[in-house]
């Protein structure tokens, strides 16, 4: 087996008590304490979690805009300096190569966030992209630490430690600025349904500054927060995960993200005619999401059966939501089914899906 | 370090058992069990009556990261199961050996405990 690959705060995981298993090749922290109520921690005050395994690129030139439309779904020339796009980046297919981020700091340069598992796939696929653009993409994924501070009190705990005037930094914005004496990427975002900030900064400052949001945050309920509430929170919220909700064989406008595919900008872009089709056509499944009333927990790939008792589809995320005390999730159905009554089977029990549209709990984010 | 109570035995699939001294025992699931599952959402349980030979299931626990069969450490039938594991399941994280016990059994063989690890041979076990 290969190496594992460990972020700057790897050791920090350690020494407060983490379990550390391989996400995606990364040795990282799935809990510390308890997965639920780091999950309730998030909601009711706030968390930290280390995404120092996301990747970052930069991608420059006087071409990058041209470029990165091309590249992505939703429409990068609504940007302006300081603001963030979140965006499906398809296969010609519709299928989807990632989701990311789009930050732009200034014209001709902006910055990518990909996820961890995705790093190798999408730069070889960003740098295929770029040939005929004048860019330079450039992997910055080893030089970047990222993390982020999720939760109702994320905002007074960073403000705390920072000049930046943080409520001048609306929901996917950024700035630039130095946070307990730590230059960083200040961004209003997260992957938890809260309002929140992820920072971030050079590798080799990742220790001091953690230490610093640890102790600034201790008076405001921080906890230390591992990907076992990451991921049950951003099921809580209904944001789709790569290689769950969205896959190269799963589109964003099945996924129901069509609010992130741009199908008339200008230039057009990679996967568009085959998402002009998917939409005219109509798509033959879709992703819904569901709770059942129930707290056993119905995992990816259990089967879902329509009104006959016939499979027509599959479940893609699962798990139980500890605020609603009760099994929520996601599925890839038939689009023939997806009005009718749907149930999986969970060992010999049937369980009823409800769908609902998300998030399936009430957030506070701006 | 997982908690190993000197007066109880252990399967080797990590549940114990506790002996009454009058044929019957009470059965849950160990504290290295319950940590390496971690957060516990279910536990689906027999119903009093059953009757259950050694090593068969008994029963099912979920957590966030799985679900996992729970085994009959001896051959025995079940005279009540914790029905409040229901509504509280996580108990058998903060208790495993207390409030988050799982059945009362008893025993088709008393002798049968011997069968059983003691607790210096469970913590080698979990070593």
């Amino acid at each position: 087996m290969s190496q594992l690959k460990r972020t700057p705060l790897r050791d920090f995981h350690a020494a407060h008590g983490a379990r550390l298993v391989d996400f995606a090749g990364w040795e990282m922290p799935v809990q510390y304490r308890s997965i639920l109520e780091e999950h309730k921690a998030v909601r009711r005050a706030a968390g930290l979690f280390d995404v120092s395994h996301m990747g970052e690129v930069d991608v420059k030139g006087p071409d990058a805009l041209r470029y990165l439309n091309h590249l992505v779904t939703n429409d990068v020339s609504k940007l302006f300096p300081g603001r963030v796009l979140y965006s499906p980046m398809c296969y010609p297919n519709g299928g989807v190569v990632d989701d990311l981020l789009v930050y732009m700091r200034a014209p001709e340069d902006y910055f990518l966030c990909i996820n961890a598992g995705n790093i190798d796939k999408d730069v070889a696929w960003l740098l295929e992209q770029a040939r005929g653009f004048n860019v330079t993409v450039t992997d910055r994924s080893a030089d970047y630490a990222l993390i982020a501070i999720q939760g109702p009190t994320a905002a007074a705990i960073v403000q705390s430690l920072t000049g930046a005037k943080l409520d001048r930094i609306g929901y996917y914005h950024f700035a630039e600025g130095t946070v307990a004496g730590v230059h960083c990427i200040i961004s209003r975002t997260g992957y938890t349904g809260e309002d929140g900030f992820e920072l971030y900064h050079a590798a080799g400052d990742a220790v001091a500054l953690t230490e610093a949001v640890v102790k600034a945050g201790a008076a405001h309920g921080l906890e230390l927060t591992g990907l076992g509430a990451r991921d049950s929170l951003r099921l809580e919220a209904g944001y789709p995960l790569y290689g769950h909700e969205i896959t190269a064989d799963i589109s964003p406008l099945t996924a129901g993200l069509g609010w992130t595919v741009k199908l008339d900008k200008d230039g057009g872009f990679i996967g568009r005619d085959a998402l002009v089709a998917e939409k005219k056509n109509g798509a033959p499944n879709k992703v819904v999401f569901f709770k059942t009333g129930d707290r056993r927990i119905v995992r990816a790939d259990t089967p879902v059966l329509g009104a006959d008792g016939a499979v027509v589809g599959k479940v893609l995320s699962g798990t139980l939501s500890p605020i609603l005390n009760e099994a929520i999730g996601s599925a890839l159905v038939t689009t023939a089914a997806a009005g009718s009554p749907l149930a999986v089977d969970i060992r010999g029990t049937l369980l009823q899906l409800h769908l609902v549209k998300p998030p399936f709990v009430q957030l506070k984010k701006s | 370090m997982s908690s190993v109570p000197s007066d109880l035995r252990y399967a080797k699939s990590h549940e114990w058992l506790k002996p009454t001294g009058d044929g019957t025992a009470t059965v849950g699931i160990t504290d290295y069990a319950q940590n390496s599952l971690g957060d516990i959402t279910y536990v689906q349980l027999p119903k009093a009556g059953a009757t259950l030979a050694a090593g068969q299931v008994y029963g099912v626990v979920e957590s966030v990261k799985a679900a996992s069969d729970l085994y009959m450490p001896v051959a025995g039938t079940v005279l009540e199961v914790n029905a409040a594991l229901d509504s509280a399941p996580e108990t058998v994280n903060g208790a495993p050996y207390a409030g988050g016990w799982m059945l009362k059994v008893k025993l088709a063989d008393p002798a049968s405990v011997a069968t059983l690890l003691d607790a210096a041979a469970y913590e080698k076990l979990i070593d």
